[in-house]
């Protein structure tokens, strides 16, 4: 098994392919079945763990933050395996890129101007999206030379742009009311609190096209690992690719943010995983990325939502609670193995 | 039989410093050439503006009939494989991963390799020597051995001309030996090659036509022995190289 799954010594074939795909879905499933039976009850016994049937009014009321969940989960572990492969770096994620900061600058404004009194709930997470496809658009003019978009410049460009937008925000922060303050600050720790189904339904076709669109370039990735010169020739249109996979992990992004917030760690952690249990095939990874972070965000939240009942914990506060140790954990392991993306 | 590749009056700059200038040259099918000279001449600009990944600011550049810096990627692909002086792989692949990613441009859709890709690469990995790594991690090899797995890769690409650069920095004197005799054989089956390399006693033994380049320049072209001993090739590398024969009638170069 663990020859099989660790990728190691493996070459991908259709039936590994196929298995890992199965064992993500099956996982999926059900949890997303599970997730939404449970919750904690307060009674006279003090406040326990509750399991409901599936007829429960509850489960409706559950349902689109499950969901929710998983779409989130799936578009920001994907765009981040897709962001490391295409920049060879391992710390890349929408974070490095600065597309969160972008959008929690639009949606700070956003709370600050008072556009949910003219939009209503539509206003910050509209601004989030505009945030996160301005903040693109900025990071590429800044890091473009010629036809090209060299990876280092792209993260140079989106950590500059991701300080100032930062800053940008803490000085809304200082000149806002107590009020808008504290929204600003819950909308910022990330959380699915509010979802609704509508919002829900409207952010899955995106991030649906976007998801099937990426997997499709696990082979540009691939051979982008050995650099874009050797990409090139090997026949890969390399510029195009780039752009590509650049747009999607934005769009990806910039959706996941305006339906939950910027929610961090889980474009970082869930591909390194990945990538020591399967393999750095990114044909298997992505799939497998779009999967996992669904599972792990859907882990979170419910976890989130029951912890210290009938208060709720900001998911993005879970995420990173357990997220940061594991991410440790899995990096002691692979300096065992003398290396994490070469040689030490 | 014809020209394959084409070279008229090439300036290529990098950054604004003019790094070639009035190159003017070709490869001819079958042809086994040798680039050689001093580091900063500029050799391996002019192998990546072969290969099209180095556009010109003057001049045409033709590879079977196209200009490389714009055609369709994957059909230039399939007639030019390119080796890098120096390459780097982002995430940890084994060996046989990275040799089928040659197969690139001949697949479609997913990707996953036919058994005609497998026995390319099988092909390829034999001829490299480094069948025996396929299953390792191309980051735990040794310098000289990742050096051959990335030849493998090239070779298993099934182009018809070959664009390589320093393809025996790192590896032993056998397996040094071995890629230029591996080049030798591929040429004259009829594939044509171009290498950059700092070994002229190989250079001379294998290569049939030799570009001295230096300062950006083509400086002399001809026979290996010729112009290993013409007095371009003394300015130069500032240095006598002494071309001799063995008693077995093996030519050999060594510095003065």
């Amino acid at each position: 098994m663990s020859g099989f799954l660790t990728g190691s010594g493996t070459r991908l074939t259709g039936r590994r392919l196929a298995i890992v795909i199965a064992a993500c879905v099956v996982a999926c499933a059900a949890l997303a079945v599970i997730a939404p039976l449970v919750g904690v009850a307060t009674g006279r016994g003090g406040r326990a763990l509750e399991f409901v049937s599936f007829d429960s009014p509850l489960v409706a009321v559950r349902w689109p933050r499950v969901l929710a969940s998983l779409l989130v989960g799936g578009a920001l572990s994907a765009s981040g395996c897709a962001l490391q492969g295409w920049l060879r770096n391992p710390l890349a994620d929408p974070f490095t890129l600065g597309i969160s900061s972008g959008s929690s600058l639009a949606a700070v404004l956003a709370i600050r101007i008072g556009l949910e009194r003219v939009l209503g709930d539509w206003g910050i997470g509209l601004a989030a999206l505009v945030g996160a496809v301005g903040t693109l658009l900025m990071v590429a003019r800044l890091a473009r030379i010629g036809r090209h978009l060299p990876p280092a410049t792209v993260v140079l460009a989106g950590v500059t742009i991701s300080m100032f937008c930062s800053a940008a925000s803490v000085l809304i922060q200082y000149t806002s009311d107590f009020t808008d303050v504290s929204h600003m600050l819950a909308w910022m720790m990330g959380s699915l609190d509010s979802t609704r189904l509508v919002t829900v339904e409207y952010a899955a076709v995106p991030i649906g096209i976007a998801l099937v669109l990426l997997v499709a370039y696990g082979r540009e990735l691939n051979a982008l690992a050995a650099g874009p010169d050797v990409a090139a020739s090997l026949g890969v249109a390399v510029g195009r690719a780039q752009g590509a996979v650049f747009a999607l992990a934005s769009l990806l992004v910039g959706v996941a943010i305006a339906l939950g917030g910027p929610i961090g760690f889980i474009g970082l952690i869930v591909p390194h995983t990945l990538r020591a249990l399967i393999g750095p095939d990114h044909r298997a990874l992505l799939p497998a990325s779009i999967f996992g972070g669904a599972i792990l965000l859907l882990v979170c939240d419910t976890l989130a939502r029951t912890v210290i009942a009938p208060a709720h914990l900001p998911t993005g506060a879970v995420t990173a609670v357990l997220g940061g140790p594991f991410f440790v954990f899995i990096l002691v392991r692979q300096k065992q193995r003398a290396s994490l993306w070469g040689r030490a | 039989m014809g020209v394959w590749l084409q070279l008229s009056e090439v300036d290529v700059a990098l950054g604004g410093r003019a790094v070639l200038r009035a190159i003017t040259a070709q490869v001819d099918a079958g042809e086994l050439v040798v680039i050689v000279g001093p580091n900063g001449a500029g050799k391996s600009t002019l192998v990546r503006t072969l290969a099209g990944l180095a556009e010109p600011s003057r001049g045409t550049v033709r590879t079977f009939g196209h200009d490389p810096a714009h055609a369709d990627r994957r059909a230039v692909a399939r007639d030019l494989a390119y080796l890098p002086q120096q390459y780097e792989l982002a995430f940890p692949f084994i060996v046989e991963e990275v040799v089928l990613l040659g197969r690139y441009a001949r697949q479609r859709g997913l990707g996953l390799a036919t058994d005609e890709d497998l026995a390319a690469a099988r092909a390829a990995m034999t001829a490299c020597d480094v069948a025996d790594l396929a299953q390792r991690r191309f980051d735990e090899l040794s310098g000289g051995e990742a050096r051959r797995v990335i030849l493998a890769q090239a070779l298993c690409q099934g182009a018809r001309c070959l664009l390589l650069d320093e393809p025996t920095t790192g590896l032993d004197p056998v397996h040094a030996r071995h890629v230029f005799e591996l080049l030798r054989t591929q040429c004259d089956a009829g594939s044509a090659a171009v290498v950059v390399t700092h070994d002229l006693d190989l250079a001379l033994r294998h290569g049939k036509t030799m570009w001295l380049v230096a300062g950006g320049t083509l400086v002399a072209r001809g026979a290996p022995a010729d112009v290993l001993a013409s007095e371009e090739t003394k300015r130069a590398f500032s240095l006598d190289i002494h071309v001799g024969t063995l008693p077995d009638g093996t030519r050999f170069a060594v510095p003065a």
